[in-house]
């Protein structure tokens, strides 16, 4: 079983690294871009954040959301690729038990997370002095977001029928789940209403939790950010594995 | 010694309420190679997705060595090397890598799986397109590489769907002599095929299934026997008159040099007597039908 898991996450790293100008590149650019424009140009008016200034403020959202956003395409891409070109009939007619399957794709899309985030922060350190009050907070964080939104991607690519299917949750779902997650404020300058309604979604006690990682400072505790993170976690392992053990959209 | 494979009531009927197998029974001995006929959507893919555990039965049972592919289904998985008809690799990588993947799957390290790799694609003559992306490769190198990748694990049995389609007529060739040496070696081999030749030509029993339905399986001999009616071309060494003798078969005058005959209950050497005798000298003789073509025609009610 090690054997084939270490198959798959080979097989899914050599996949995004042999595409990297469409994979890991351009995350780098844009997050630069990112932290150019609100960071650089418009953070100086905007004053501080949470009692620390907004280029420092948006860096660990900044981070994570390209995280997210790298985690789950990789998983929803090349699963729903394999579907599309039957590759996965390689996997389905070999030993390989579901759950190895799963985590071998989960396991990719955390990787390409790594890299990218590492990308990125590397990136950023040119132009900002970054600081980092507890490692361990920021390296839980990750995973976790990373496991999280490589098996969001996982799912969407078993239901997905065609590639519009695989762009419409990033972008109508994900996208405005991202950035309404505080990853540019802090909940604490928004209505009541919508300070409740911010934490419901889940993405608020990642970048929440994230940036308690760099700057110390946060507005939720760390073990409740962590306990909706594993929570959720477990919830789409579970929803993951039914689908693809029943072979949903995979087989007949 | 237990069956290569075992088939039992095994039915499957899609989602749409179409039923592609129906009370499927059907044994393969060890050793074996074996034909499954059939005509499109006679059930042959579906049978064979459902042995490979790409498709979910509806019921009935599969047992492969013995072996129930239900409770045992990562040993029958083992056991099983399938080239399927549709080409079902990622064409962006390389093919050395899907050689070497598809061994991992079955948890072959990297070392031994680089090695076998090796092996086979030089013996389907790859090895000097093996970092090259498999969209390169040509239909033909296509099958080939398919072939390695059932081979990878080394199966006990192989099964195969539709190998030739798309290979030109040398490749074919050489395909078929690896497969006959596979099976010497003794490994149990299944095809599908729409190349009667060549299921006469590899194998010795045979399945056919109709609508769902095995409406024979018997051994490529028996079946043969059969069909008693042989249509013959027959080249003769003199030019030939241009009325032909009266004879007790039917004959008729093709060119200067050649005749075709049909012959309903009176062998080839009979006939060639008595061609002899009226002066017509036969050199070569060859079949004008494929039989095993008419006999599937005939059983599956496409003629009468």
């Amino acid at each position: 079983m090690w054997i084939a898991y270490k198959t798959i996450v080979v097989k899914e790293v050599l996949r995004f690294s042999r595409i990297w100008v469409q994979t890991i590149f351009p995350p780098i650019i844009t997050t630069s871009l990112y932290l150019l424009i609100f960071g650089g140009l418009m953070g100086e008016r905007i004053g501080d954040m949470q009692g620390v200034d907004y280029l420092h403020f948006i860096i660990p959202g900044i981070i994570l959301m390209t995280v997210i956003q790298n985690a789950y395409a990789n998983t929803v891409s090349s699963f729903f690729l394999a579907k599309f070109n039957h590759s996965i009939e390689e996997l389905l007619i070999s030993p390989v038990s579901y759950w190895v399957i799963l985590l071998g794709y989960i396991s990719g899309g955390v990787v390409r997370g790594f890299t990218v985030g590492i990308g990125v922060f590397i990136a950023v350190s040119f132009f900002v002095d970054m600081q980092i009050d507890n490692g361990w907070i920021i390296f839980a964080t990750f995973l976790l977001t990373a496991i999280l939104f490589s098996l969001a991607g996982f799912i969407n690519a078993v239901f997905a029928q065609s590639f519009d299917d695989i762009s419409i949750v990033p972008t109508f779902i994900l996208m405005p789940m991202t950035y309404l997650g505080g990853m540019f404020y802090s909940i604490e300058i928004l209505p009541e209403f919508w300070q409740m309604l911010s934490k419901f979604n889940p993405i608020y006690y990642m970048v929440d939790s994230f940036r308690m990682g760099f700057l110390g400072t946060s507005t939720t505790d760390f073990s409740t950010s962590m306990a909706v993170l594993m929570s959720m976690i477990l919830a789409l392992s579970v929803v993951a594995y039914y689908l693809l053990k029943k072979g949903v959209n995979i087989k007949t | 010694m237990p069956e290569a494979l075992s088939i039992s009531n095994l039915t499957k009927t899609y989602a749409n309420d179409v039923q592609a197998l129906s009370q499927i029974n059907l044994s393969v001995e060890q050793g074996d190679f074996f034909a499954l006929l059939g005509s499109n959507g006679a059930g042959k893919t579906t049978m064979i997705g459902i042995i490979c555990s790409l498709l979910n039965k509806t019921s009935g049972e599969v047992k492969v060595l013995g072996l129930d592919q239900v409770q045992h289904l990562n040993e029958v998985k083992r056991m099983i090397g399938l080239m399927p008809q549709e080409f079902n690799f990622n064409p962006f990588e390389p093919i050395e890598e899907i050689l070497i993947n598809q061994a991992g799957y079955h948890g072959i390290n990297r070392g031994e799986a680089r090695k076998r790799a090796e092996v086979l694609l030089k013996r389907i003559e790859l090895w000097d397109k093996r970092l090259d992306m498999a969209k390169s490769l040509s239909g033909g190198m296509k099958r080939r590489l398919m072939l390695a990748r059932a081979l990878i694990h080394q199966p006990k049995i192989l099964i195969l769907d539709e190998p030739s389609a798309g290979v030109d007529v040398e490749i074919r060739r050489s395909m078929w002599a690896y497969l006959k040496e596979l099976n010497a070696q003794g490994m149990t081999i299944i095809l599908t095929t729409h190349y009667l030749e060549e299921a006469e030509l590899l194998c010795r029993n045979i399945a056919i299934l109709d609508k769902g339905k095995v409406i024979e399986q018997t051994s490529m001999k028996k079946l043969l026997a059969k069909v008693s009616q042989q249509v013959l071309i027959l080249e003769s060494v003199k030019k030939l008159p241009n009325t032909l003798p009266e004879f007790d078969f039917q004959i008729e005058r093709l060119d200067d040099h050649s005749v075709q005959v049909v012959l309903d209950k009176m062998n080839i050497s009979q006939a060639l007597n008595l061609l002899s005798l009226k002066d017509i000298e036969i050199e070569h003789v060859r079949s004008a039908q494929n039989r095993l073509e008419t006999l599937f025609l005939r059983l599956t009610s496409k003629v009468g």
